[in-house]
């Protein structure tokens, strides 16, 4: 940036330091709705970007906002983008607040201005500075929607896998829907906490409604059931559906010794059986029909 | 020198790691057990590992080295409590200790122990034969 | 990148990877990394730091904590002026070892952290950085 032209900005940024914060403040309260963000605080976020402009402008580094000089104006931007994308603010309205500067600073250099051609540069010098500003606001705007979203997804995640005790020392885990990186590993984390906390011996994940599974969910299903025994648990999993088992077979994923049973009713009878329990039939008062108590399983 | 104590109940070793092991401390623990199996005809070792919040891969080999040496002496080993966040890094880690048992707690890691010692038909101070063993 | 705080370690002997351990997990707990994460990279950090005093003839540690507007990270760099690694690739191979016992090589420590780099010149040393992120 050439060297006149970021002195000529200083000193307008000094001289009608006033002036440009009114205005700039001005015109952004008029085109944000009303109560978005309130006075005070705007007046605060202005003053110190002004400041934080001037001071990297002072120190005569090149405009190129990756440079250690820019680093504090970029991080008060970042601040104020994600804080504007938590409020639920626009994208556009988060990027005004940068551009909105542009009227004010060009109408101060206007009126400073000694000749047409270094007006020019000016102005030219400051579009740039401002433009390269609010696309970074924007960039961190977006990386921070992306961010509340994924949270929120979490949450919704940790909802939906509940994990079930369905017997003494017997967890279930019923998965529903797809099976990402990240929801495994949320269920991952939550069952083998489950395991610690009600000391269960046998662990069920049942993937009945999992549509599909590819390579890489069959991996975090194995390294759950491999970390459960680890810890002394074992794991079952059940509801494989003919199209999951030919997908497994497919893949040329080895299940090794983990033990699988086409019902979670199949898988729960081995659980029983692995704990020295059986379900009998309660005897049947004399009065009744031919006695027979046969033992389930 | 510190060393970790071992705790002896019958025909079983208890070791409860409470402290963040340096190298020297785990290999003389490594002995020590070693020695107290064979002098006191231990037929079982039990060591609670959940106030260890990192195993890394020097206390798996530990781990796995002491079961060994204990099979040899013809006593097995239950490692329990091992916390999920450690079980999750060792898989991500690669580490299977190989030959370790485990057990979700003490109170398993003993019904476990017992039940193999009494099936074995060894030194047994339990009044109930257990049966169902493993 | 904003980088804010560092701290520097000696890792020359067996007490120095125990202190490693512990101050790496305070600078995790600081930044508020969860718990699965923290062990993570609390066991990497163990993994690595014996290597440089067992293989590296000792080194040292260098903390970096790492801020990137929406992310906080702690970025951990060991360096030693050691034999170095002559084969990278097979050191980043499961199951390889060049000590006694099982060997696990620095693959299943790489799949701990979110980035490893290691460069390694034998003769002149090694220098391994591994990182851990928490998004806010």
């Amino acid at each position: 940036m050439p060297e006149a032209s970021a002195n000529r900005l200083i000193a307008v940024i000094d001289e009608r330091f006033d002036d440009l914060l009114r205005n700039w403040i001005a015109d952004q309260l008029a085109a944000l709705r009303r109560g978005q963000i309130a006075e005070n605080d705007l007046r605060v976020q202005c003053t110190e970007l002004l400041q934080l402009i001037r001071r990297a402008l002072v120190s005569g580094a090149p405009l190129d906002l990756e440079a250690q000089a820019w680093s504090g104006a970029r991080d008060l931007l970042a601040r104020i983008s994600v804080s504007r994308a938590q409020q639920g603010f626009t994208p556009s309205e988060t990027a005004t607040f940068v551009l909105s500067l542009k009227r004010p600073l060009f109408g101060v250099l206007h009126t400073e201005s000694k000749d047409a051609d270094s007006l020019a540069d000016d102005i030219w010098t400051a579009t740039l500075l401002l433009d390269q500003l609010a696309l970074h606001t924007t960039e961190v705007y977006i990386r921070a929607r992306q961010e509340l979203i994924s949270r929120q997804q979490q949450d919704m995640l940790e909802l939906s896998t509940p994990v079930v005790k369905l017997w003494d020392g017997v967890l279930a885990l019923p998965m529903i829907g797809t099976l990402d990186s990240s929801r495994t590993q949320v269920v991952m984390e939550t069952l083998l906490q489950r395991i610690v906390e009600t000391g269960s011996d046998v662990a069920i994940l049942d993937i009945t409604g999992v549509p599909t599974v590819d390579t890489l969910t069959a991996q975090h299903l194995l390294k759950t059931v491999t970390a459960a025994r680890l810890m002394g648990a074992e794991c079952i999993i059940s509801g494989i559906r003919p199209q999951i088992a030919q997908t497994i077979v497919h893949l040329g994923v080895d299940l090794g010794d983990v033990i699988t049973k086409a019902t979670l009713a199949d898988a729960f009878k081995l659980a029983l059986s692995r704990l020295g329990l059986t379900v009998a039939r309660q005897r049947v008062a004399p009065s009744a029909a031919p006695a027979s108590a046969p033992t389930a399983d | 020198m510190d060393r970790i104590p071992i705790l002896r109940m019958g025909p079983v070793l208890l070791v409860s790691i409470q402290v963040d092991m340096h190298d020297q401390l785990a290999l003389g623990l490594q002995d020590d057990l070693s020695n107290a199996i064979t002098a006191h005809g231990t037929k079982g070792v039990l060591i609670d590992i959940s106030a260890v919040s990192v195993v890394d891969s020097f206390m798996g080999r530990m781990l796995a080295n002491i079961a060994g040496v204990a099979r040899v002496l013809d006593a097995i080993t239950v490692v329990v409590g091992m916390q999920p966040a450690v079980a999750i890094t060792l898989v991500e880690l690669g580490l299977s200790l190989e030959g370790v048992r485990t057990a979700l707690n003490v109170e398993k890691g003993m019904a476990h122990l017992q039940a193999v010692v009494a099936s074995a038909g060894a030194l047994s101070h339990s009044t109930d034969d257990a049966d169902g063993a493993d | 990148m904003l980088t804010a705080r560092t701290e520097q370690l000696p890792v020359r002997e067996q007490h120095d990877i125990v202190s490693v351990r512990q101050v790496v997990r305070s600078w995790c707990l600081a930044l508020g990394l969860g718990l699965v994460d923290l062990t993570k990279i609390v066991t990497a950090a163990s993994e690595i730091a014996r290597n440089t005093v067992d293989y590296g003839g000792g080194g040292t540690l260098m903390l970096e904590e790492l801020r990137d507007g929406l992310r906080v990270g702690v970025r951990l760099v060991f360096e030693d002026q050691g034999p170095g690694i002559a084969d990278i690739e097979r050191a980043l191979a499961d199951g390889y070892s060049t000590g006694t016992g099982m060997g696990l090589g620095l693959g299943g420590t790489r799949r701990l952290v979110d980035e490893f780099d290691i460069s390694s010149t034998p003769g002149v040393g090694t220098r391994v950085a591994i990182t851990k992120w928490k998004m806010r």
